[in-house]
């Protein structure tokens, strides 16, 4: 029973942090139709911009040697910048052109990114040590439970919190879910297309900062794909909750991220380096019973 | 009021609109009517701003509008209700009437307005917190209205605004509309079906493959043999 409650503690960390790059991917899905693989890049960068570019494999801290708040304010703004930048640069001129070219688009900027990181920060792995007071774990009613797996959950608590009553109460957020339905319909009644979407990749680029320090935290060590895996998790966490459904990508990201812990733990030992097949096996086999992801938007029939 | 002259709108080879002028006066009701395809709601999407025109102006105040952004043609005093409709299905009722405000800066006039229009359709305020996609098919009609009429527009196109409903509902539709062109707004609508035109027009445009085949009063119109005609194409045609 103990072991099993630490694994669901695993599952539910893992999981909040897929859903923190599923929202982020969601989001920017819904206001421009555009699924953004360079997600994972700003992730990648935003942890390599802790460091002070050399070729060393145990680098000197730049933004990491801040104070705390300093770092997380410096990463969060440095990837939100980033965030901009491809918006207006790769995706901006693009916005009228179909799915699958902007889709191409996230792919050259992706790659630009992370040769660009390569060219910067050498492309072989290196080790930084921030936050290492986190991992030692601390005891919650028997658990020992990693404190960043408490600081991930609760990160991601706060952020879902702050983003619905962004998108609930704020006249921006109500604009956006607006936009995020029906971008046209929203732009006749006078939503700015530019501030909308420029706000969603704002967004995008703080979930992506967030999952910077969290991931570095965790796992210590910064890497140019770094981004990738939790970017691909995340792109079928939002398929399968549903396409333009955030509560959908969010639910999606969990789902995603506990399936893989759980594989990991009670998968038989053989079978335990094939987990990512199970896992993407199980998303097929959810989209053959519910193609269009979980949460189905705009499914209510209509009345007459 | 709204000046549209020589318009032309094509969709890649295909021409949509076919040199078109019309002309739409200050407190006037006009119809645009025809059969399916004749680019009736391509004539309303271009004078929004949602298409560019290939040639042609359009003047709205005496000032060219042509090919301007839809969110700032909004703020000129534009409005359009599309074909069906499209409220924010996931958004509620009072979420839907926000974003039609948003343009506003007046904001004592808003909420004056906001109890106007929900006296306008009651039944908007019944379902005040409601997710929108669960209100009827008429009930969204007058919910896009409404939150068109939220923008304070000086001219309201609205698309097909019978498409869909059962008659008795689009005769509620229709009441309102007189209502609001009694109040003195100036109405640009289409229609596919001529029966309407007659209880609100002051003016009739027959659209068909792109072109404007007739043009005349609501008057004159009334016998409605002229309209028919060039509705279908030539009756004599048609029967040998």
């Amino acid at each position: 029973m103990r072991n099993f409650l630490q694994v669901l503690v695993d599952a539910v960390a893992l999981g909040s942090l897929l859903a923190l790059v599923a929202l982020a991917i969601g989001l920017v899905f819904g206001v421009m139709r555009l699924i953004n693989f360079a997600q994972g890049d700003y992730i990648t960068v935003g942890a390599y911009a802790l460091v002070v570019p050399t070729a060393s494999l145990t680098p000197a801290l730049f933004l990491g040697a801040l104070p705390v708040p300093l770092m997380v304010a410096g990463v969060l703004f440095v990837v939100v910048l980033l965030a901009l930048a491809t918006e207006r640069v790769a995706f901006r001129p693009l916005r009228d052109s179909d799915p699958a070219t902007l889709l191409i688009s996230s792919f050259a900027v992706s790659y630009f990114l992370q040769h660009l990181v390569m060219l910067i920060h050498t492309g072989r792995p290196k080790s930084v040590g921030i936050g290492q007071a986190l991992t030692t774990p601390i005891d919650i009613m028997g658990l020992r439970v990693p404190g960043i797996q408490v600081v991930t959950m609760a990160v991601t608590a706060v952020l879902l919190i702050a983003l619905v009553l962004f998108l609930k109460r704020t006249s921006m957020g109500i604009q956006m879910r607006a936009a995020a339905e029906n971008f046209q319909m929203a732009r006749l009644l006078g939503v700015p297309a530019n501030r909308v979407i420029a706000m969603a990749f704002v967004i995008s680029g703080v979930l992506g900062g967030a999952v910077s320090l969290l991931l570095i935290v965790q796992t210590g060590t910064l890497d140019i794909r770094m981004g990738l895996m939790p970017v691909i998790f995340a792109f079928f966490a939002t398929v399968i909750g549903g396409m333009g459904s955030l509560v959908g990508a969010a639910l999606g990201g969990f789902l995603v991220g506990g399936a893989s812990v759980l594989l990991q733990s009670f998968l038989p030992d053989g079978l335990r380096p094939f987990r990512d097949a199970f896992v993407f096996g199980l998303v097929i086999v959810i989209l053959l019973v519910r193609p269009k992801g979980l949460i189905v938007i705009g499914a209510a029939r209509e009345r007459v | 009021m709204l000046e549209i002259s020589d318009l032309t709108v094509r969709y890649g080879k295909l021409t949509a609109l076919d040199q078109v002028g019309i002309r739409v006066g200050q407190g006037e009701a006009v119809f645009v009517v025809g059969p399916n395809g004749a680019g009736k709601s391509t004539l309303l999407k271009t004078v929004a701003g949602l298409l560019r025109p290939a040639r042609g102006r359009i003047d709205f105040d005496g000032q060219p509008v042509g090919g301007g952004a839809p969110e700032r043609l909004c703020r000129q005093g534009l409005a359009l209700v599309p074909e069906g409709r499209h409220i924010f299905r996931t958004l509620s009722v009072e979420e839907n009437l926000l974003v039609g405000m948003m343009i506003r800066r007046d904001r004592a006039a808003v909420k004056d307005d906001l109890e106007r229009i929900l006296g306008l359709f009651p039944i908007l305020r019944d379902r005040f917190r409601g997710v929108a996609g669960n209100l009827s098919g008429g009930e969204q009609q007058q919910l896009a209205i409404a939150r068109a009429l939220l923008q304070r527009p000086r001219l309201l196109m609205i698309d097909e605004p019978s498409l869909g409903l059962a008659p008795l509902v689009i005769d509620q539709v229709y009441a309102s509309l007189r209502a609001l062109n009694a109040d003195g707004l100036t109405l640009l609508v289409v229609e596919q079906s001529t029966a309407r035109v007659l209880d609100l027009a002051t003016r009739v445009y027959v659209l068909r493959s792109g072109k404007v085949v007739l043009a005349d009063t609501a008057e004159a119109l009334a016998t409605g043999v002229a309209m028919e005609e060039a509705y279908f194409g030539y009756a004599g045609q048609a029967n040998g």
